[in-house]
């Protein structure tokens, strides 16, 4: 076993611990823009795709490269547009209605309960 | 390695750990847009070093850089499209898609340096890793999978469990054949070998997910995104690249808890989920006569008086919410019950909808407060203090049957709906659940039944309880 893929090995278990620790605390509000989130990431394959093209020279090659480049830059794109849309609306907005907050009961105790 | 390849390594490594960063700051919803911004922001990072290394190579050909080029363009203008345009309802379907092109690109990078290594060193394959191979199944398993879970999302692939007799029998075969030919290719290259992996993990990835039900896609995307996550670290172990390596690590391990979480919610093993479900999600089955006694339906006047007099209202949402696209009525239906000082909070099961947090995105859309979406655990303390709990669409997850043992849905922890002190719920029609056994809520004394579909009856409820109040 080379060096190289020892490295290799070593980053790979140690990403997957890291990822288990930040990862097990998302709260569940979150668990749909989190798979979008991650979703997003593993369109890193684009990197791949553009690396093809590097050393493409045939015709299979090309067709190799343009089909993973297509599948990956949706992947990209889509997955970072889709989750910003969502976590846009987990964004608090300024409330006309002063209502709509968590805590509704305070303020409204004197108002229409009778 | 050169300064200059080490230099964009290093690079890539920044851009890994803005991926974690990003991930980290998800913990909350207050930070969680920040998260996706520096997660983007290595991304970019990550490609424009990629970029910056093929410039300096100087081995892409003009031919490569066109199809490079048109490549990207295609493909994000396609994603771009289906991002801007997707209904929330719809997030489940995307993300799946999302899967599918993603594992897809990752097994097309596997394949290429297969092909690629052969036609260098005149027809003789270069030596073949595992890796190599395990991102071409994976990858290939996922592309097919996830496209047969977006198209039973989407309602073109019945979303029915589709039992194929012996399909357990072709499954274990389509595995073998990739696995044993795959194993063949260690010791031997082979180009028809190769393709004989890649068409039995994509017939795999069919079988595999054909015969799930509906109700179970949670898990199911929650375990096509962590294999996309792992073909993508198999791709980055095929090109030697640790961006792709921690990238799809993350990925992984992200949708394995989530896979965990998904399945302990049901109170299943992920093999009982893949070896196949039980019933079905959708369908209406006509309830037995004998039930039909014990059934008290009502009217949206009469469910509107005791929303209107209740002091606090627990509303229960499930797929028939998603299904009817009643998140905006339901959040109307709340604020106007608001209005009059009653406390009204969200009770959500983890697995409500077809896809982890499917409800919950839905409410956000519908502007409700995050801090009124209550999980399970932290809600059901509180249903004995509800006047009313109002379930819409919302079934197995209610049954009280549950708790009992010996039957389809004994030990999966549920919504203690039943503690409160009247129930109202909200269905289409007496229809099964998804584990095609009778809901026990529906026929206790304190519950009344409103067949609807859950977008009018949020209007209805809605008008209703506002003529009450004047």
């Amino acid at each position: 076993m080379s060096t190289a893929l020892v490295t290799d090995l070593t980053i790979f278990v140690l990403a997957l611990l890291v990822g288990i620790e930040v990862i097990g605390k998302v709260p569940a509000t979150l668990h749909t823009p989190l798979m979008s989130a991650t979703n997003s990431i593993h369109g890193i394959v684009l990197v791949g795709a553009l690396l093809i093209g590097v050393t493409a020279h045939t015709v299979v090659g090309y067709i190799l490269a343009f089909v993973a480049a297509v599948f990956a830059s949706a992947n990209v794109v889509g997955g970072y547009v889709v989750t910003e849309r969502m976590l846009k609306m987990f964004r608090r907005k300024p409330q006309p209605q002063p209502q709509v907050q968590a805590q509704p009961k305070p303020e409204l105790d004197g108002k229409s309960r009778s | 390695m050169s300064g200059f390849t080490g230099g964009i390594q290093l690079v890539y490594v920044l851009a890994a750990a803005l991926f974690v960063i990003g991930l980290h700051l998800m913990n909350s919803p207050a930070t969680a847009r920040r998260g996706n911004q520096v997660s983007l922001a290595g991304m970019m990072i990550a490609i424009a070093a990629t970029l910056v290394l093929m410039i300096h190579d100087g081995t892409v050909t003009g031919a490569g850089w066109i199809v490079l080029i048109s490549g990207t363009l295609i493909g994000s203008a396609i994603g771009l499209y289906a991002a801007r345009t997707v209904q929330m309802t719809a997030m489940p379907q995307l993300v799946s898609a999302f899967n599918s092109v993603g594992g897809g690109a990752a097994a097309l990078v596997a394949i290429y340096s297969y092909i690629e290594s052969e036609s260098n060193a005149g027809g003789v394959l270069g030596t073949t890793t595992v890796f190599t191979l395990l991102d071409v199944i994976i990858g290939a398993v996922t592309f097919s999978g996830s496209i047969i879970a977006a198209g039973k999302l989407q309602g073109l692939v019945p979303s029915q469990p589709i039992i194929i007799k012996g399909g357990r029998a072709i499954n274990v075969g389509l595995a073998v054949v990739a696995i044993g030919t795959a194993a063949y290719m260690l010791t031997t290259a082979s180009l028809p070998a190769l393709l004989i992996v890649v068409l039995a993990s994509l017939g795999f990835g069919v079988m595999m997910v054909l015969p799930i039900g509906g109700a179970d896609m949670p898990v199911v995307i929650s375990l096509l995104n962590a294999f996309t996550g792992t073909a993508v670290a198999m791709a980055g172990f095929v090109i030697a690249n640790w961006a792709l390596i921690v990238a799809g690590a993350l990925v992984g391990a992200s949708g394995s808890i989530l896979t965990k979480l998904m399945a302990d919610a049901m109170n299943r093993s992920l093999a009982n989920i893949i070896l196949g479900g039980f019933g079905t999600g959708d369908s209406a089955v006509a309830i037995e006569a004998a039930a039909d006694a014990h059934i008290r339906p009502i009217a949206a006047d009469d469910a509107a008086i005791q929303l209107a007099y209740a002091s606090k209202v627990i509303i229960v949402p499930g797929y028939g919410l998603a299904a009817a696209q009643a998140q905006h009525g339901v959040a109307e239906l709340a604020k106007t019950l608001e209005d009059r000082g009653i406390e009204v909070s969200y009770a959500i099961h983890p697995v409500a909808g077809r896809m982890p947090g499917h409800m919950n995105v839905l409410l956000a859309e519908a502007n409700v407060p995050y801090p009124q979406l209550r999980e399970m655990d932290e809600i059901n303390p509180e249903f004995a203090r509800a006047d009313v709990a109002l379930v819409i669409g919302a079934n197995d997850v209610t049954n009280p049957a549950a708790r009992r043992p010996g039957n389809e849905i004994s030990g999966m922890p549920i919504l203690d709906v039943d503690q409160a002190k009247s129930i109202i719920v909200i269905k289409r029609s007496m229809g099964h659940g998804y584990a095609g056994i009778d809901n026990e809520l529906y026929t206790d004394p304190k519950t009344s039944m409103y067949f609807a579909d859950a977008k009018k009856a949020m209007a209805d409820l809605t008008a209703a309880v506002k003529t009450l109040v004047g």
